[in-house]
């Protein structure tokens, strides 16, 4: 065992041993502490909280080498994912928190008096939840057989049985104290190699400074004007003005993220586990100081990352790497087969270009950045088995969430909710135990057997939530007369078109050749792409609902009465049984 | 009953002005405006482009806790807040 997978297996082992830890410090007792921690986790807790919940392993791995490739176009998913806090503080949180319930559909079902309204609401968060929980145990799993080299499949089992122990045992209360350790470690973790890339490449250990800086090389240069030649010499759009496919559809791609992330049931349902309204409000904001530090960092990684892989392979203008001479992290990822070179020119020297014909870096995978990086600026080994264990945490952090979101709504909603009305409380605890196992399973069986379409399944679950569950949430605090058919048929129409216009583009059910209408035009709706489409379906859903409620006439005195009430914040007692 | 629904006018107004900012940082100086204010330099950084990667996501923090501050003010003034 070399001394890189020594550091790894002590980070890996080490950080688990402490969630096990605190998991068994927090057990959960009653139903309370199992859905909402008992209602009493503090603002600052409760934002470090949602910030792991939140930032997956898409954020950790994924995000920064989106942004290297995209470079301006990546700003689509630094507000969108950041702005949707802004909503949720203002617009849904401290009046959800005041009704006092413990998940999104069961507001939803007493807001709209209505079961298919609970119904449909499960539904959605169902498919939201598990597709990205998809995403996580693949995380989980590309990370252990990349850093620990075993077995890809034996990687997620480890996964899977870390959760469970913890998730199963704890419930909200165990997740969100374990939440917490896991935030510090994937903060850690993602800022280390940032602060000392930045101070290489320009002296300044701040990332977010260094990226406004000038290169430490001597030459006076910013590294952002710098970047921008480098790239536009091999033909490649300049980094800082390259803007994805136009500003409408950055608008709207935009705007997609920040509702999608405002309606997401299990972010939503941390602002139940506070104590009272002025704590809801409040924990948003703590909650995005922690997102904002990794999110503020990205961008740099992104650029710097870019920049140093372009230096690797570009040395200096018109120059390029000898394949035989290439760096050990080059040979490392080419065994993942996420980095491929094709020596088309059978010069033996690497050329890499924006034109298809010529390039000869096939594939460059841009998951690879974040894990790559460290290895790329030839950081200390220590330092890439913290990644490693922050990629971890940033997975099993957000697969936790996602499976009590999963679990509470089955328990809770369908089964207490609608199927059996008399299931005690000790019952519904342990069924919700079992839901989360079964849970658990299913996704460690779609992880290991992912289904064609898992990729394109995220942007869906953005979609759904910005066109169904964010519109009936709003107007069901905002508009006191909106009525239960109203909000249905605005979901339903919501999400209707979304779907419709993703399968459109990518086939149903995503399986290629099978769009309905034939050869449209891609991204025929004002060159708005498929992935952006939910702030559309949202307007149609706000649409849709004040058409039917002119019609069908507005919501019963008594509910009209009920959104009175949760408007003020007197009286909020902590989340409760009906 | 009255005293309930000025507090829920000045929410409102409230959530009216910040959602103002938040529109302007982002929508505003990060896309629609992003080319004239490229023009400007902060450092390294075209203005634009900084709005649109970091300026954006430090407003949003600021306003939120700006609204939760003045919303507890608001809780007081109207004597609906938490015992």
């Amino acid at each position: 065992m070399d001394e890189l997978q020594l550091y790894t297996y002590i980070a890996v082992f080490g950080s688990f041993a402490m969630y096990f830890a605190i998991a068994w410090w927090a057990r959960a007792g009653s139903t309370s502490d199992f859905y909402v921690a008992g209602g009493g986790v503090t603002p600052v807790q409760n934002g470090m909280a949602i910030g792991a919940d939140w930032m997956s392993a898409a954020s950790f791995i994924s995000m920064a080498g989106l942004i290297a490739f995209l470079g301006y176009g990546g700003s689509v998913f630094l507000m969108g994912w950041t702005g949707g806090y802004v909503l949720l503080a203002m617009l849904l949180a401290p009046y959800m928190r005041k009704h006092g319930k413990f998940t999104v559909p069961e507001f939803i079902s007493d807001r709209y008096y209505s079961k298919t309204a609970r119904i449909v609401a499960v539904v959605c968060l169902i498919i939201a939840s598990l597709t990205y929980i998809i995403g996580q145990m693949k995380g989980v799993g590309v990370a252990f057989s990349r850093f620990l080299e075993v077995d890809y499949g034996l990687g997620l089992g480890i996964g899977m049985a870390v959760v469970w122990v913890y998730a199963v045992l704890g419930g909200m209360k165990g997740i969100t104290y374990t939440q917490i350790a896991q935030y510090c470690v994937l903060i850690f973790a993602y800022t280390i190699p940032a602060v000392f890339i930045s101070l290489q490449l320009t002296g300044n250990p701040i990332p977010q400074l260094g990226l406004g800086s000038t290169l430490a090389d001597g030459s006076g240069v910013y590294l952002l004007d710098k970047l921008d030649q480098v790239v536009t010499d091999l033909g490649f759009k300049e980094y800082t003005t390259d803007n994805l496919g136009g500003t409408l559809n950055m608008f709207a791609y935009t705007l997609s993220l920040m509702i999608g992330t405002a309606g997401l049931p299990h972010v939503i349902m941390r602002f139940f586990t506070v104590p009272n309204v002025q704590a809801a409000r409040s924990s948003a904001g703590y909650a995005l100081v922690f997102i904002a530090l990794l999110y503020t960092v990205a961008p740099a990684v992104g650029a710097m990352a870019r920049l140093n892989l372009m230096n690797t392979i570009v040395p200096a203008a018109g120059e390029n790497l000898d394949y035989a001479e290439r760096p050990q992290w080059f040979k490392d990822w080419e065994k993942t087969g996420l980095l491929t070179f094709e020596d088309k020119n059978g010069d033996g020297k690497i050329q890499y270009t924006s034109d298809k014909a010529t390039n000869e870096m096939v594939k460059v995978d841009r998951d690879i950045m974040v894990l790559a990086n460290p290895a790329i600026a030839n950081l200390p080994n220590w330092v890439i088995a913290l990644v490693a264990a922050g990629g971890l945490a940033a997975a099993l952090s957000t697969a936790a969430g996602l499976l009590l979101a999963i679990s509470s709504s089955v328990s809770h909603d369908l089964m207490k909710g609608v199927l059996t009305p008399d299931l005690s409380e000790k019952n519904e605890l342990l069924a919700s135990r079992i839901v989360m196992t079964i849970s658990i399973l299913v996704a460690g069986y779609l992880g290991l057997n992912p289904p064609g379409f898992a990729a394109g399944t995220v942007a869906l679950a953005f979609g759904l939530a910005a066109s169904s569950i964010f519109p009936a949430l709003m107007m069901g605090i905002f508009s006191k007369t909106m009525s239960g058919r109203a909000a249905i048929w605005g979901m339903v129409a919501g999400i209707g078109i979304t779907m419709l216009y993703v399968f459109q583009h990518k086939g149903i059910m995503f399986i290629p050749g099978t769009s309905f209408l034939g050869g449209m035009e891609a991204n025929w709706f004002f060159g708005i792409s498929p992935n952006a489409f939910g702030a559309v379906g949202a307007l149609v859903n706000f649409a849709v609902a004040f058409a039917v409620l002119k019609v069908t006439g507005p919501a019963p005195s008594n509910i009209q009465q009920l959104v009175e009430n949760f408007r003020i914040p007197r009286g909020a007692g902590v989340a409760h049984e009906h | 009953m009255e005293n309930n629904h000025s507090y829920w006018r000045e929410n409102l107004r409230l959530i009216f002005i910040c959602l103002a900012i938040w529109f302007v940082v982002s929508f505003g100086f990060g896309l629609l405006l992003v080319e004239p204010l490229n023009e400007i330099r902060l450092g390294g950084y075209k203005l634009g482009f900084w709005f649109a990667q970091q300026g954006s996501i430090y407003t949003f923090v600021a306003l939120i806790f700006w609204y939760s501050h003045q919303m507890n003010k608001l809780d007081k003034k109207h004597n609906v807040e938490e015992s």
